[in-house]
């Protein structure tokens, strides 16, 4: 266990961003959170977590794949794929860092991998910060998560004037190694992180009950005839997809500069009208069939293919950005559990 | 860095036949003259043209072909309505191959095989077709029913009359929807006709069309006292990776995609009904 | 008002007037309420909220809802009964399907706004007359309702329902001295490379997800032109973060002077995105070219930029406004 004063943070982060590009939490200018590039003189945010989730810096909003020069009947590939460079993410939460295993099942274990989020993936260090005040939309532990002992490459927690940091991969350790630390006793962390569990026991949603969201109830789920109620006011909006840390499905689409075609990739979600539209026809006609797909596929059909691992982490996310509030824990709530059946 | 699967090799287009008044043929190559990559019947491309889009189409050509892939397109989108419009030696770009494909090597072999299509749906079975004529021996009889709208919509109609028909052990049973001139064949929709021919319930069948047509001839044949592991079809649905990523052409906890293009029918019916 | 408006949802529905009341229904803790349709005594008595957090705009629900069988029972407050009586105007609601209860409106709390001013972890509000009573997992607060208020309340237009077959307690004035336009004076006092600075700030946080539109009452289209992947201009991200902007500046010109100004866009927003000001600005310039007009205030008089008359401002007012020649 190795140590720093809070008052050193910028200290920290000046030595942190030397020999690769440093990312915290920070204000992002509308008194909420996003990952930015460190500068001197940012400032860690107070918010407990940011709104954009830490999964847009291995899978970006937006990025280009290749780009073609076309010449009569001719095409031409060009390689448009952005370098990437050894970075390092601080201050993920536990939550986040569990979507990370979400989207890599997906884009790296799962057969073929997706170099793209590959490259990023393997050039960072992810420093995870231990929560010490959980909100009222905090989940996690429903799903296995610590929040006072989260994973990653780096584990920090902080006291009221320290900052402790614990290393857990030798790409962690490498790190920590480059730092202007001092070692430190487990003592504090473990007052901080016994205090942290006192709150989580204090949880509103920490009962949720996931029983019968697997695969064996799979249709029993899907068929259920409350999924009507549930989706009768979505906006059909992708706020919920674009602030989730797990949701992954892009769409692949073409820009032309003039000179250029370029071919991009982009955030998709389910939620919209066009997922599935085909000129042959729509598999999903209403908001229903594609507010149900959202959560089928997180609580059914993720786990099924990847041994039960829920591909919801319990962020909150949603809880707080949903414009008519009505989010994955209603949806537990209302379909899930023994006494629930329908 | 390897290479990434998105990104596509370049192909070029060497022969165009015009198949009906909507379907085409496109033969495809790769740079260096020869075939882009080794197929199973079944399995699927992603084909592009910079600048209008990209979209999946199941390779028509027989994985026995060693010099090139077909594939049988009808005009009904962005990009088919491109490729409808483009000649010989225009490059396209190309990705593949996707998809499980049919189980030509195990589960089909020493079968008597029925092929159902209607309309384009004969693109995918085309595969499988000229594959079992090539490895004749490995398999039983086989029956062809094969419906279109009209004579001049059934796609290869010369190969059908020339080759398949022709040969011992295949008997080919061709139907269009309504009566017209100089057509003294079977007249009515394929559901009906597969009704009508009666096949023996030990048969496999394997079914590529419209929804409307695999619905009914489904309901027949399990009426005939088919069981629905003997009926293999292939799904289409809206995909941009083919990767099983990008979340599109998920049914339940299959990617049609991936898992797919081919399903026996039994499966479905664990999956949601949601295609 | 809760019990008063819950009471007046079952006598609707028990006495046949409607079959079915649109209101808001109860979430997980007292803020996260959503919109709902109820059709029965028991879901009424179980769900049905009426909180200083209903705050969703219930009137675009009712272009679908009038159009199904039988009459739907709406509870509009003062800025909803805008948007409907402006989507009225448009023929986009069927008016003998709903039955208007006006209620009257003091102001809308925002979870955000709380939590802006500190206060993390809440579980649940209570109402003390002008406070309100939090409850979090670190303790208890009390905060004046005043400072829980989002900016479209705090500059609340009107307190006056517009359009109603019946209303709930009494109903409010017009409120002309709101302020409403004091932030879109100050962006226009600035110089314009600060202003673009400004649009180009707040718009770059934008992540496409539709809420903004999806929300909007004078966003009806059935389908809209950034939807439509054969207009060219669909995308779901941009190619260029200069399309975001885009995208904001051209629904802003597609529902100036329609927008009521009910401020749900900014409500939605996930990234805190100040866009009533776009459209603010819209309307102060409407008021200013073509003389006062509210969006949804009455079903008489014509939208200004459908309607021609021969004092309208030419295209070269611009020049007059400091435009470059």
């Amino acid at each position: 266990m190795k140590k720093i004063s809070r008052s050193d943070l910028p200290r920290l982060f000046e030595a942190l961003s030397q020999a690769r590009r440093l990312y915290i939490p920070a204000d992002d200018g509308s008194g909420q959170a996003k990952f930015l590039p460190y500068t001197p003189g940012m400032e860690l945010t107070q918010n407990l977590n940011t709104v954009r989730s830490a999964k847009d810096l291995f899978f970006p909003q937006v990025e280009n794949l290749l780009k073609f020069k076309v010449q009569g009947k001719q095409i031409e590939i060009l390689d448009d794929r952005d370098p990437v460079e050894p970075f390092v993410i601080f201050g993920v939460r536990a939550c986040d860092c569990r979507s990370f295993d979400v989207l890599d099942n997906v884009f790296l274990h799962a057969e073929p991998a997706d170099t793209f989020y590959q490259a990023r993936r393997e050039n960072a260090v992810v420093m995870t910060l231990a929560c010490n005040a959980p909100e009222e939309t905090c989940f996690c532990t429903v799903f296995g998560i610590d929040p006072a002992d989260p994973a990653g490459d780096v584990t920090m927690w902080q006291t009221k004037d320290t900052l402790y940091l614990r290393a857990n991969t030798e790409k962690g350790a490498a790190v920590l190694d480059d730092l202007p630390l001092d070692d430190a006793d487990d003592a504090a962390v473990a007052a901080q992180q016994a205090a942290t569990r006192e709150i989580l026991k204090k949880l509103p949603l920490k009962d949720l009950d996931l029983n019968g969201f697997d695969h064996e109830h799979m249709l029993q789920k899907f068929n259920d005839p409350r999924w009507a109620q549930l989706s009768e006011s979505c906006l059909g909006c992708g706020t919920c997809t674009f602030v989730c840390p797990t949701c992954q499905c892009y769409d692949i689409k073409e820009f032309n500069t003039g000179k250029e075609i370029q071919r991009f990739r982009c955030w998709d979600s389910c939620m919209y009208s066009d997922f599935t539209q085909m000129s042959a026809g729509q598999p999903r006609p209403t908001q229903k069939e594609r507010f149900r797909q959202r959560f089928m596929h997180k609580l059914v059909y993720y786990p099924a293919n990847n041994d039960g691992l829920y591909s919801c982490v319990g962020c909150g996310r949603c809880l707080q950005k949903c414009p008519i509030h009505m989010n994955i824990v209603k949806v537990i709530k209302t379909l899930g559990g023994e006494c629930h059946d329908a | 860095m390897t290479r990434d699967p998105l990104i596509p090799m370049l192909g070029v287009v060497t022969d165009i036949r015009t198949d009906t008044p909507d379907v085409k043929t496109f033969r495809v190559v790769g740079l260096d003259g020869k075939k882009p990559f080794v197929h199973i019947p079944g399995q699927c491309a992603m084909l592009s043209m910079p600048g209008v889009g990209e979209a999946l189409f199941s390779i028509t050509s027989s994985p026995t072909n060693e010099e090139f892939l077909e594939f049988s397109i009808k005009k009904c989108g962005c990009v088919t309505d491109w490729l409808h419009g483009i000649e010989p030696d225009q490059q396209i770009t190309i990705r593949g191959p996707y998809g499980n494909g049919f189980p030509v090597d195990t589960d089909f072999v020493g079968k008597d095989l029925v092929f159902v299509a209607g309309g384009i749906g004969l693109a995918p079975l085309r595969s499988v077709i000229n594959y079992v004529r090539h490895y004749r021996s490995r398999y039983g009889t086989v029956d062809i029913v094969y419906g279109a709208r009209s004579k001049e919509d059934l796609v290869d109609f010369q190969e059908i009359l020339d080759e398949w028909s022709q040969e011992d052990g295949i008997h080919v049973h061709l139907t269009i929807d309504r009566p017209q001139d100089g057509w003294d064949g079977h007249v009515g929709f394929v559901p009906n006709y597969v009704k009508e021919l009666g096949f023996d319930t030990g048969k496999t069948v394997v079914m590529c069309g419209p929804p409307i047509m695999i619905k009914f001839t489904l309901a027949g044949l399990l009426e005939l006292g088919f069981d629905k592991t003997q009926v293999y079809t292939t799904f289409e649905l809206k995909m941009k990776c083919a990767l099983g990523k990008c979340g599109r052409c998920n049914i339940g906890d299959k990617y049609v995609c991936k898992d797919g293009p081919v399903f026996r029918l039994d499966q479905m019916d664990t999956l949601p009904d949601e295609y | 008002m809760h019990e008063m408006i819950k009471a007046k949802a079952i006598e609707l529905l028990e006495s046949g007037c409607v079959n079915r009341v649109l209101g808001w229904k109860a979430g997980e803790f007292f803020y996260d309420l959503t919109p709902a349709v109820f059709t029965t005594r028991e879901e009424i008595e179980r769900d049905f909220v009426y909180s200083v957090f209903s705050a969703a705009n219930l009137s675009k629900y009712l272009i679908a809802e009038s159009r199904k069988e039988g009459k739907v029972a709406a509870f509009l407050k003062p800025c909803d009964s805008y948007s409907f009586q402006q989507l009225l105007k448009e023929h986009r609601i069927w008016r003998d399907n709903v039955y208007v209860v006006g209620i009257a409106c003091d102001g809308m709390c925002d979870m955000d706004v709380i939590r802006d001013k500190g206060v993390k972890g809440v579980t649940a509000v209570h109402q003390d007359g002008e406070n309100l009573k939090l409850e979090t997992l670190y303790g208890t607060a009390t905060m004046p309702k005043s400072d829980a208020l989002p900016e479209r309340c705090v500059h609340c237009k009107s307190h006056k329902v517009v359009v109603f077959d019946e209303m709930l307690g009494e109903n409010g004035e017009e409120n002309p001295d709101s302020g409403r336009f004091d932030e879109v004076e100050r962006i226009e006092a600035m110089t314009p490379d600060e202003r673009f600075a400004f649009w180009r700030k707040e718009l770059s946080r934008c992540i496409r997800c539709n809420a903004c539109r999806n929300v909007c009452p004078a966003c009806s289209c059935e389908k809209c032109v950034f939807d439509n992947d054969k207009s060219g201009v669909a995308q779901k991200a941009a190619a260029s973060d200069f399309e975001e902007n885009n995208f904001h500046i051209i629904r802003a010109f597609h529902v100036a002077s329609r927008c009521t100004d009910c401020g749900e866009c900014s409500r939605v927003c996930p990234q805190k995105i100040p866009l009533h000001l776009l459209n603010r600005k819209f309307i102060r310039d409407i008021n200013e070219l073509y003389g006062t007009y509210q969006a949804g205030a009455d079903m008489d008089t014509k939208p200004p930029l459908m309607d021609f008359t021969k004092g309208d401002a030419e295209p070269s007012v611009v020049y007059g406004r400091g435009g470059k020649q």
